[in-house]
């Protein structure tokens, strides 16, 4: 079995991704409800990660 | 005073509506949607719960075992086997090849350990929107 070595950013993107795909699937009614939430919560993931990463970039100093 | 509106009391669906759905749904992700002829819905968990697992695999994450001890280590290896069991089939073709990892320090393998449960998470969510759809509180 292959093994790969996905950097910090890549595998919080994958994460992202897939997990936003599912979440807008399963928690709303019509497709551009499901659409529109999939691409808040992937929007929201990865600004959480850029927000995450530049806080412990700057607390370390 | 202002009438309270009641919900609307949802019928008691018969289990053999919802069950092959949600059932299905376990061993194949996003196979309860197919039999509900939602193929797109479907096809993209499956993609995605599958891929997420395939990743959590090739980055060696560990597979939790029932192990008791202190109530944290119980919580965390007791829901981390309930979680990675939730994957279905994609679970027991690991362990039946014998995919075993051990614990071992590192970010990718850590990482690994976190895609494959939440592969399982994710399907626990599409079980439940196929149980929704099939009693008819979803389109």
């Amino acid at each position: 079995m292959p093994k790969i070595n996905l950097s910090h950013f890549e595998a919080a993107f994958l994460f992202s991704l897939f997990t936003s795909v599912v979440m807008g699937i399963t928690s709303k009614t019509t497709d551009k409800e499901r659409r529109d939430y999939g691409a808040y919560c992937f929007a929201c993931f990865l600004i959480a990660l850029f927000g995450i990463a530049w806080l412990m970039k700057l607390g370390h100093g | 005073m202002a009438a309270q509106t009641q919900p609307a009391a949802h019928p008691a669906t018969p289990i053999n509506v919802w069950l092959p759905p949600v059932i299905l749904g376990w061993v194949i992700p996003g196979g309860g949607h197919f039999l509900l002829k939602k193929t797109g819905r479907g096809a993209l968990i499956f993609a995605s719960v599958f891929l997420m697992f395939l990743f959590g695999l090739f980055m060696r994450g560990m597979m939790f075992t029932p192990q008791s001890g202190d109530v944290l280590t119980t919580l965390i290896n007791y829901g981390g086997f309930v979680a990675d069991i939730a994957a279905g089939a994609l679970y027991l073709v690991a362990a039946m090849f014998g995919y075993s990892q051990p614990d071992v320090p590192g970010d990718v393998h850590d990482y690994g350990t976190k895609f494959l449960v939440t592969a399982g998470l994710l399907n626990i969510l599409a079980m439940v929107d196929a149980y929704e759809i099939a009693t008819g509180r979803k389109d």
